[in-house]
């Protein structure tokens, strides 16, 4: 086996509530290979944005580590994009000025930074909108300059959160073909969390499958459906089976 | 019925059109307003001419437009005005400048800390309800009856509004965008300049609109209690001689200055909003 490029170690988060100690996830492991897409599924309140935080130096463990490199983290590193279930644009700020952000923060030229944006505005296909502001956009751009704005710091590692749970159903399958595309033409590692069984199994290498909480890791699946997949691998019987497990194996 | 449309990418430009129409809209709105103002005032004037003259009061208790508008050459000729608005006017934005960088600084700071604010809210709540205007004797003892206690009676007018408008902007900067700094390692100096003054500005600006119009509030109730210069001194003065065209003249400059520092702000919001629209 590879090295891994991200690891869970006995990871675990506790919250502090009035009644207590609420323990949300229970000394989790796993790894994850590069350029492996890893689907995280389980019920809602199971910790699935807690996990994915922690994944990303937002959140620190109560105890574990998470390693990257052979390092645990101890906040967001440069090689780690993240995109939330909410666009979080600045609405002040043009689409293309949403883009450069964090070259801005890094201290990257403007000049420099507007090429780059240009570049991955062309990726997600709103060249025609860097001057629009956020609220002149739908839902979907909005998500869109979201992954826009992950892709420009050059990531090794894309964590997503649910990003397009909010959006209706053909947006979304579009938008989960533009990340499938970015994930292999930007030899991408991507991690995302879904409540969504069917996009799991299109997307994901692997499936995770998280228990009510406390979370542990309750099943891990092997998607050994093949490359590239046409949309109608859904209708295949491998796909049903495969979701069909999944679905057993989520306890809600 | 047709069964295909494709729409290429370019076409799907709707939000823009809708945005340019918007925009056309508002111009239109804009031109109307220019108009109703001087349009208004004029309405007004000539209301007060009518009841002047209908009336037929002495001109101490209501002088008629033609009246005030020869006091108003005249001491704008002589300088007299200008002497007195000078002084005015500093006082307005020198207390302002004061009143509203500590006020934003403290709020800043308070929004930040939530003890310090549980710590000192008793005593800036417990400050407020004596009416900063009523302390304003108490500072001409203290600070004498230069432009220094007009200053300070503007500042704390000017105080408190802005102190809860900054301290609710910056509560109010969005959950996720933090989040979002914090993802991309932004410093606390960044995260401040990138993502909580431009959240902010709608509140703080609001604040700001209010901070004007008290100032003028405060520095002319200053100059009531004791100065020797100013529009508010202007007004007890004519007060006094019973020349109630002064009076009016000094109470038309006194508009002129509020509606300008208001009309500044709206600019300034016009401009630094202008995304908002």
């Amino acid at each position: 086996m590879t090295s891994a490029i991200l690891q869970a170690k006995s990871l675990s988060k506790a919250y502090e509530t009035t009644h207590g100690d609420l323990l949300a996830i229970d000394h989790i492991n796993f790894s994850v290979a590069p350029g492996e897409f890893v689907c995280i599924v389980g019920p809602s309140g199971s910790g699935k944005t807690t996990l994915l935080q922690m994944l990303g130096g937002l959140l620190l463990p109560t105890t574990g580590a998470v390693l990257t490199n052979d390092r645990p983290l101890v906040e967001p590193p440069p090689e780690i994009s993240i995109v939330f279930q909410k666009p979080n644009l600045m609405p002040w700020r043009t689409v293309l000025e949403n883009v450069i952000l964090p070259l801005q923060i890094e201290g990257t030229s403007r000049q420099e930074a507007a090429e780059k944006a240009r570049k991955v505005l062309q990726l997600v296909g709103l060249s025609d909108f860097a001057q629009s502001h956020p609220k002149e956009l739908s839902g979907g751009m909005e998500q869109r300059v979201a992954l826009a704005r992950a892709l420009i710091q050059q990531p090794r590692i894309l964590l997503l959160d649910e990003p397009f749970g909010a959006l209706d159903a053909l947006t979304r399958e579009r938008l989960n073909r533009e990340i499938l595309r970015l994930w292999q033409t930007q030899q991408l590692t991507a991690i995302m969390v879904t409540h969504n069984i069917h996009e799991a199994v299109l997307l994901a290498d692997r499936v995770l499958v998280l228990s009510p909480r406390p979370a542990i890791i309750a099943a891990d699946f092997h998607i050994d459906l093949p490359r590239p997949r046409p949309p109608d691998i859904e209708y295949t019987e491998r796909f049903g089976a495969l979701a069909y497990q999944i679905r057993q194996a989520i306890r809600e | 019925m047709q069964q295909t449309i494709k729409i290429a990418p370019h076409q799907q430009t709707h939000p823009l059109d809708r945005h340019v129409g918007r925009k056309s809209v508002g111009r239109q709105k804009y031109r109307l307003e220019m108009l109703a103002l001087p349009g208004g005032v004029l309405l007004l004037i000539g209301l007060w001419a009518l009841i002047a003259k209908v009336g037929n009061y002495p001109t101490f208790i209501l002088p008629d437009p033609v009246s005030v508008f020869n006091e108003l050459a005249e001491i704008t000729l002589d300088g007299t005005l200008w002497h007195h608005t000078q002084t005015t006017l500093f006082e307005i934005l020198g207390g302002l400048t004061l009143g509203l960088s500590t006020a934003t600084l403290l709020g800043y700071v308070l929004a930040k800390s939530p003890l310090l604010e549980r710590l000192t809210g008793p005593y800036i709540v417990a400050s407020q309800s004596v009416p900063a205007i009523a302390i304003a004797p108490l500072l001409v003892i203290w600070f004498g009856s230069g432009k220094i206690s007009k200053i300070l009676i503007c500042a704390l007018v000017v105080f408190f509004p802005i102190l809860v408008n900054t301290i609710v902007g910056i509560r109010s900067v969005d959950q996720g965008l933090k989040t979002l700094m914090h993802s991309l390692r932004a410093n606390r100096w960044q995260t401040f300049v990138m993502l909580e003054i431009p959240a902010a500005m709608p509140v703080l600006l609001g604040g700001l609109k209010i901070g004007v119009t008290l100032s003028v509030i405060g520095a002319v109730v200053g100059e009531f209690v004791g100065s020797d210069r100013g529009l508010g001194y202007l007004i007890n003065l004519s007060k006094g001689l019973f020349n109630t065209p002064l009076m009016f003249a000094a109470l038309i400059a006194l508009g002129t200055i509020s509606l300008s520092l208001y009309l500044i702000v709206t600019g300034l919001e016009r401009w630094l909003l202008a995304w908002r629209r």
